[in-house]
């Protein structure tokens, strides 16, 4: 078929569909959910990689992190044997900074929850819920990036002395001195004096959730207030990115010797960087994006089929039509791609209008969430490609038919 | 000689039963002829132009045109044939209902790969010379009987066909319109076309030049004037 012919195919089916708007309408639905569905959601996660990205990423390429269990999603749960291992102490920590040549820094961090709601951090009327609570060492600041606006971090000092002092998020510091410089103020943490030494640099917000509503104190005063016997979560920051490897194989030969694991077992812990994160993450996005697919798939096939209908309820309907082309001297495959052009056209037109739709929500997701929704042009383009393919798949057996039809039979058609 | 069959034969089986609908068909067609077909109904007018209008083929015999065999023709070249060599008006107009006058005369043009430029001058051309060049851009509904049918004229002249082949083309019309599109038909022999006219009214078989009879499937005579 040239070009000029698929122009001139076109023009007509047009005009078909303009003849039965809303009939077209009703069968391109299907193709049109489906196409908006993938669309939409594509844009959606991709805004959610992009911050998810961006948030892994502030943690620092060469951060490397232990713990009792690799991060993930599991549907069963810990098995006996994870429930039953040894917790992480700050010993490993120091143990780690000590004995690994590659290690440039150890971060071990306890987390606290007041019962029943949440931690409570008061400056005279100003008051602010919920911020968390950590108890870090001085390292915590270079394994993680953080950056103070103001003030200093912990130091050996602070560690030594247990002293009362708090670095804030900056949040916590802008709601409790909206009008004052923080640094020297004395807060009440949950039910203790702590004097303000720094406040910390804002970070990146994840999907519209901030990053800086919390506090941080020295991680012995933490142990004073808060003994007990929880593990810690160590982070660690190797000397340079080509350190990697090295740093991890140091840190697993230490704490397997530690924990006393048999050299004929799996490691009772587990050593992880922040690409485990984004593994989580991957596998998230790989689930939404399968039932995107299917939703869509389900979308387009009930559509495709809907559209078959149709072109055959049309075959039919245009019978004399069909008879007066191939009287005057259309051939088969003329009628064929007539009528392919045709369906394709009309689950093409479902496609652009489901592009446009989930375009708009896009837009809208953009303009009143957080969420930076990006419609990318391959989305686009597939999303069509695939609406056209509907047509040209569905369109097939109607078309053939038409195209078969006998000239004086169809023009005798009534 | 333009159109020769030799002992056309159309069998419609049904069931058990067969209906011969022609029984050894033979006539012979001049270049530039004008000619009419007459016949009782049911005795294989239509189904004759159909078969000399390449859309139906023969169950048995020959037919020849312009030296060509169409009886071993597959389905695209009888698309051609009745695409380049004939023009065919029906009783019923047969127009596209959405279409304007003008695609209507444009349609087969089309099929044949003509560029848009060359196919709207055809078709103006064609509208012209059947009197309707104010009419192009009406739909089929918008025109009378007598117009549609002149519409379905140059549509038959458009693609300056072999022959033109007219199967009762004023059934559906008026005497007075019926006169104007004989009218038409006399202007198109006289420039030269052939002209194949079935007729079951005695005075618009008088304005050819010969007349076939028709008889339960055969030819019941000739007469030449
Ligand atoms: N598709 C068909 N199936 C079965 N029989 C057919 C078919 N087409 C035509 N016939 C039969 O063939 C015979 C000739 O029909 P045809 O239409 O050629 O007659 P006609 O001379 O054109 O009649 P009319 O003047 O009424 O148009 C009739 O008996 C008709 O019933
Ligand atoms: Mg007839």
């Amino acid at each position: 078929m040239k070009v000029r012919d698929l122009f001139e195919n076109i023009v007509l089916a047009w005009g078909a569909m303009k003849a039965n708007k809303l009939r077209s309408f009703l069968t391109i639905l299907g193709v049109f959910i489906g196409v908006a569905a993938v669309i939409g959601m594509v844009a959606i996660v991709q805004g959610l990689n992009k911050s998810m990205a961006e948030q892994i990423e502030s943690l620092g390429s060469n951060a490397i992190f232990v713990s009792r269990y690799k991060p993930g999603i599991s549907i069963n749960g810990h098995n006996e044997e994870e429930r039953n291992r040894k917790r992480l102490t700050v010993e490993d920590a120091i143990a780690i900074k000590e004995f690994c040549p590659s290690v440039e820094a150890v971060s071990p961090s306890k987390s606290w929850w007041q019962y029943p709601d949440g931690n409570h951090a008061k400056y005279r009327n100003y008051e602010v819920s919920r911020p968390e609570l950590s108890g870090v060492t001085p390292d915590y600041q270079i394994v993680y990036n953080l950056i103070l606006q103001q003030g200093r971090f912990f130091n050996e000092m602070d560690m030594f002395y247990r002293t009362y002092t708090v670095v804030l998020g900056a949040d916590v510091a802008e709601g409790l001195f909206p009008h004052e410089d923080p640094i020297g103020k004395i807060i009440m943490v949950n039910k203790g004096k702590f004097s303000v030494i720094g406040v910390a640099e804002e970070r990146k917000s994840l999907l519209g959730k901030s990053m800086d509503n919390y506090l941080l104190i020295p991680l012995s005063t933490y142990e004073k207030i808060y003994p007990g016997d929880e593990g810690v979560w160590i982070g660690v920051q190797a000397k340079n990115n080509s350190l990697m490897d090295e740093a991890i194989d140091e840190m697993t030969e230490l704490l397997r010797r530690r924990r006393g694991v048999p050299y004929d077992k799996p490691n009772d812990f587990a050593i992880f960087t922040q690409e485990a994160f984004m593994d989580i993450y991957r596998q998230i996005t790989s689930a939404i994006y399968l039932v995107m697919i299917v939703i869509s798939s389900i979308a387009l096939l009930v559509g495709g089929v809907g559209v078959m209908n149709i072109m055959l309820v049309s075959v039919k309907e245009r019978t004399r039509e069909i008879g007066i082309r191939k009287a005057i001297g259309a051939r088969r495959r003329d009628i064929l791609w007539q009528f392919l052009v045709e369906a394709m056209a009309m689950t093409g037109s479902g496609g652009l209008l489901g592009i446009a739709f989930g375009l708009s929500v896009a837009m809208i997701i953009n303009a009143t969430t957080p969420l930076a929704a990006t419609v990318s042009i391959p989305s686009m383009v597939i999303g069509f490609s695939f609406s056209v393919g509907v047509g040209l798949f569905f369109g097939i057996y109607p078309a053939t038919r038409a195209a078969k039809l006998d000239p004086i039979e169809a023009l005798r058609y009534e | 000689m333009l159109i020769e069959t030799r002992d056309l034969w159309k069998t419609y089986v049904m069931g058990t039963e067969t209906v011969h609908a022609l029984r050894g068909v033979s006539i012979q067609v001049e270049r530039g002829e004008y000619l009419a077909i007459m016949g009782p109904s049911g005795s294989g007018k239509s189904t004759l132009m159909n078969l000399i209008g390449c859309l139906d083929t023969a169950s048995r015999g020959e037919y020849i045109l312009n030296d060509r065999a169409v009886s071993g023709m597959n389905d695209d070249e009888l698309a051609f044939v009745r695409n380049k060599e004939i023009g065919f008006v029906f009783q019923t107009f047969n127009l596209l209902p959405r279409a304007t006058a003008l695609h209507n005369v444009e349609l087969p043009l089309i099929y044949n790969g003509t560029g848009a430029k060359e196919r709207l001058e055809g078709a103006k051309a064609a509208l012209s010379a059947v009197d309707l060049a104010d009419r192009m851009n009406h739909k089929p509904n918008e025109l009378s009987g007598g117009q549609r049918q002149r519409v379905a004229i140059a549509r038959a002249l458009v693609n300056n066909p072999s022959i033109i082949l007219a199967d009762e083309p004023t059934g559906n019309l008026d005497t007075a319109t019926s006169e104007e599109i004989m009218d038409v038909f006399e202007k198109l022999h006289e420039r030269g076309n052939t002209v194949i006219v079935v007729t079951h009214e005695q005075d618009i078989a008088d304005c050819t030049q010969r007349i076939i009879y028709l008889r339960d499937g055969a030819v019941e005579k000739e007469v030449v004037k």
